[in-house]
């Protein structure tokens, strides 16, 4: 990967546009220059689910298309900007990038999600930006069931200047959040990011545990965690929606970060989790390397979905 | 969340009420319904579409079973579709006619479960088929992954190729298939890392270990969970790498798992095993049957059954059958059952695979019915004396008392819990005058107490 700096829309599209160039393509064979007609807004609204978008809101937002341009001759700009201003807009209000408040010494970060969604490289990219920053980072290797994901956030923790409190393998995540917590407090840093074991949420057991944490950690701050991070993988399909649910109504998730948004996955399923659940989207990942972690925005967003240049 | 294909397809038939043969149109409508069905479940949009036509072709004309409704005829028959699409009945093993060692190499999008499924697939052929494995991680993007596989060698007992740092993965890969010469191993697993298909640089490079290693089985490991994007994923591993077969991991989580459907039908290749937990043994083989009624969210009837034959112990079984003839049901047995019960995965665990859940899910979200109950309620009896369990009749309301502070739950749960063991109970008796041929003849809903029938759970309720 090129160190070289892009401005982060470069980055987004050069993430999204390879995923988007299907649909973008898509739109294009649909609409050189022709009739909105029921094919075509059918064929549309097959393009929009082919991005995860579930399929009431696919309909919806061709619906909408429908009501105001139906019948009408329509470039594939045309229905690409309308489209894209009105995913814009239902994802508009759930634009919020995370914000750590450092006075609060630590800003608790409490970060879960399925088996292999991206949480540990999540956070070693947070760690970088706050680090970068001059915040002091103490990070929490809460996965204590995989194999070497201790290791592993050790590692970063080494590459990015942060505090890693660590406990072996198999150890109970609660405690060992709880110290970190205690340490962080004591050498007033100000972020605990809080790593956990990937866990499917229809595990009753391990989201026990995962209540257990916020439990403990509470002992210390009763205000903790200040967040709850939801990482998602923008490979999941309509199962993300039972996953924002379940950890919402579990743990109280106060937003989400959908990681892997380089593949051809397109995250659709980003505009129906805003309308469901209006959940804040704080960042998306478009790449490997810490600055691919980037604020999520509703625009840039809608427009890299349909193959917009912004 | 997800209504059955089935009721679905129930309502759109009903307003039919039609018998014969399938006609066009009315397939055309059920065909709407299970286009949205398979999407819903995540199956890809270009294999929903060839499906679809699949199901059309075969529908149209076809005669209506007599003993049947049009519904249930198109269920079937895309049922039956599914299940031939998803690789037909019966198992794909690993192919391992090979001079050894043979090598089997693992790839995938990061995240997908390549090392737990290598770690997997290693300890079952150590323990099943008696192969000496050797393990190695070709993982040098991510921290600490050649480490991961390292440790769960150590935990399954099987041999890990020692890491060289800094070492390149067509290199590593040399390097286990001269040690597996060398040192006698039947089966070498390359874990590679994990990479997007689209990530030009690192499918080359898997190209090259492919080339270099010559691997008998190549495997693609895939999330249950994958969405529309499974299609893609699918074609470019297919097309630059080639796979032999695919690892449908996560399938204990609670998605559809449409991206079956859809990998199988873009490779063109079986289904080989599913991951169904965390723990290492977690490691089935395929059946197209069970996740056919998935994706249809028709439910997993056989894994039920046969989680229930694992779970329920035979003995305590034989004599709860005796207790039956005898009439006399205490409260231990109550008791057994509810821990048999919480054995088999809970509520929660065994509705996941009964069929048309997600009306008695919505339901049993109400009633607000969950594990802890049964825990609850395994609390208060053993809160108990041995001779109340015997005879429940001494619980007068000092006793009760006694019992809600011990259990940490209040009178009226106990009340609640005697009723429902006292509707078992008659239950029991009944089943008891029955004898065996009723209870053959009515089945289980003539044994269900009025109220436990028809989704009412009325004695669970917390």
């Amino acid at each position: 990967m090129s160190e070289e700096k892009r401005s982060w829309l470069q980055r987004l599209k050069a993430g999204l546009s390879r995923s988007s160039s299907r649909l973008a393509e898509g739109i294009g064979t649909i609409f050189t220059r022709r009739r909105l007609d029921d094919a075509s807004l059918e064929e549309l609204e097959e393009l929009l689910i082919a991005t995860d978008m579930s399929l009431g809101m696919a309909s919806e937002v061709t619906g909408t298309l429908r009501r105001t341009r139906f019948n009408q001759e329509v470039t594939t700009d045309e229905v690409k900007a309308a489209i894209a201003a009105e995913v814009a807009r239902l994802l508009e209000p759930v634009a919020k990038p995370l914000r750590i408040d450092s006075s609060l010494k630590p800003h608790v970060v409490l970060v879960v999600g399925v088996n292999g969604s991206g949480k540990t490289t999540t956070i070693a990219k947070l760690a970088k930006q706050y680090r970068d920053e001059g915040l002091g980072v103490v990070l929490a290797a809460g996965d204590t069931f995989r194999a070497a994901a201790v290791e592993q956030l050790r590692i970063w923790g080494e590459r990015t200047g942060a505090t890693v409190v660590t406990r072996p393998q198999g150890a109970d995540a609660a405690g060992l959040a709880y110290d970190a917590l205690a340490d962080a407090k004591a050498s007033g840093a100000d972020v605990l990011l809080i790593d956990t074991a990937g866990r499917l949420h229809n595990k009753a057991d391990l989201m026990a545990e995962l209540q257990k944490i916020v439990r403990v950690i509470k002992k210390l701050d009763p205000a903790a965690p200040h967040s709850v991070l939801l990482v998602l993988d923008a490979t999941t399909g309509q199962n993300a929606h039972a996953q924002a649910e379940t950890f919402r109504d579990m743990i109280g998730v106060t937003g989400i970060v959908m990681t892997k948004l380089d593949g051809t996955a397109r995250g659709g399923v980003l505009v129906s989790l805003a309308e469901k659940y209006g959940i804040p989207v704080h960042a998306i990942g478009v790449g490997e390397s810490a600055e691919d972690l980037r604020p999520f925005e509703a625009e840039a967003f809608a427009k890299s979905l349909v193959g917009l240049s912004a | 969340m997800f209504d059955s294909l089935s009721n679905r397809l129930g309502e759109v038939f009903d307003r039919l009420r039609k018998r014969g043969a399938l006609r066009e149109d009315d397939v055309a409508t059920a065909l709407r319904e299970i286009r949205i069905a398979l999407l819903e479940a995540d199956v890809a949009l270009p294999v929903v579409k060839e499906f679809v036509n699949a199901v059309r072709e075969k529908a149209v004309g076809q005669e209506v079973l007599r003993s049947v409704t049009p519904a249930q005829m198109v269920v079937k028959i895309v049922h039956d579709h599914l299940v031939e699409t998803l690789g037909g009945a019966g198992e794909a093993g690993l192919e391992l006619n090979a001079v050894p060692p043979v090598v089997v190499m693992m790839v995938g999008l990061q995240g997908s479960g390549k090392t737990t499924s290598a770690a997997k697939i290693a300890l079952r052929l150590k323990s099943r088929e008696r192969k000496k494995v050797l393990l190695a991680s070709l993982d040098v993007q991510r921290p600490a992954a050649q480490e991961q596989l390292a440790v769960l060698a150590r935990q399954i007992g099987v041999a890990a190729l020692p890491v060289i740092a800094g070492e390149k993965p067509v290199a590593i890969a040399r390097r286990a298939l001269d040690t597996g010469r060398r040192e006698g191993y039947d089966i070498v697993i390359l874990d590679t890392a994990g990479r997007l298909h689209i990530n030009e640089e690192l499918m080359l490079e898997v190209a090259a270990v492919r080339d270099a290693a010559r691997p008998t089985e190549t495997l693609l490991v895939a999330d249950a969970l994958t969405g529309q994007d499974a299609v893609n994923v699918a074609k470019s591993f297919s097309e630059r790498i080639g796979v032999t077969g695919i690892v449908l991991t996560r399938i204990d989580g609670d998605a559809r798992g449409g991206a079956a459907l859809s990998m199988r039908q873009i490779t063109g290749k079986p289904i080989k095993f599913v991951g169904t937990g965390e723990k290492i043994e977690a490691l089935e083989p395929f059946h197209a049957e069970r996740i056919a009624g998935r994706i249809l969210d028709m439910g997993d009837v056989v894994s039920l059954v046969e989680k229930a034959a694992e779970t329920i112990d035979q003995e305590e079984a034989a004599k709860l059958a005796a207790k039956m003839q005898k009439g006399s049901f205490d409260l231990d047995d109550l008791a057994n059952q509810l821990r048999q019960l919480r054995k088999m995965g809970g509520m929660s665990g065994m509705m996941g695979l009964l069929p048309g859940i997600g009306k008695i899910k919505k339901q049993l979200a109400e009633a607000n019915i969950d594990d802890r109950i049964i825990k609850r309620q395994e609390a208060i009896i053993s809160s108990m004396t041995k001779a109340e369990r015997r005879n429940p009749k001494l619980l007068n309301a000092s006793r009760r008392l006694r019992i809600a502070a011990g259990s940490g739950t209040s009178v009226p749960d106990i009340n609640r819990l005697l009723k429902q063991y006292q509707d078992m109970a008659h239950m029991m008796k009944k089943a008891a005058k029955l004898g065996k041929k009723g209870l053959a003849r009515h089945g289980l809903a003539g044994l269900l107490p009025p109220g436990m029938g028809g989704g009412g759970f009325g004695g669970f309720r917390g």
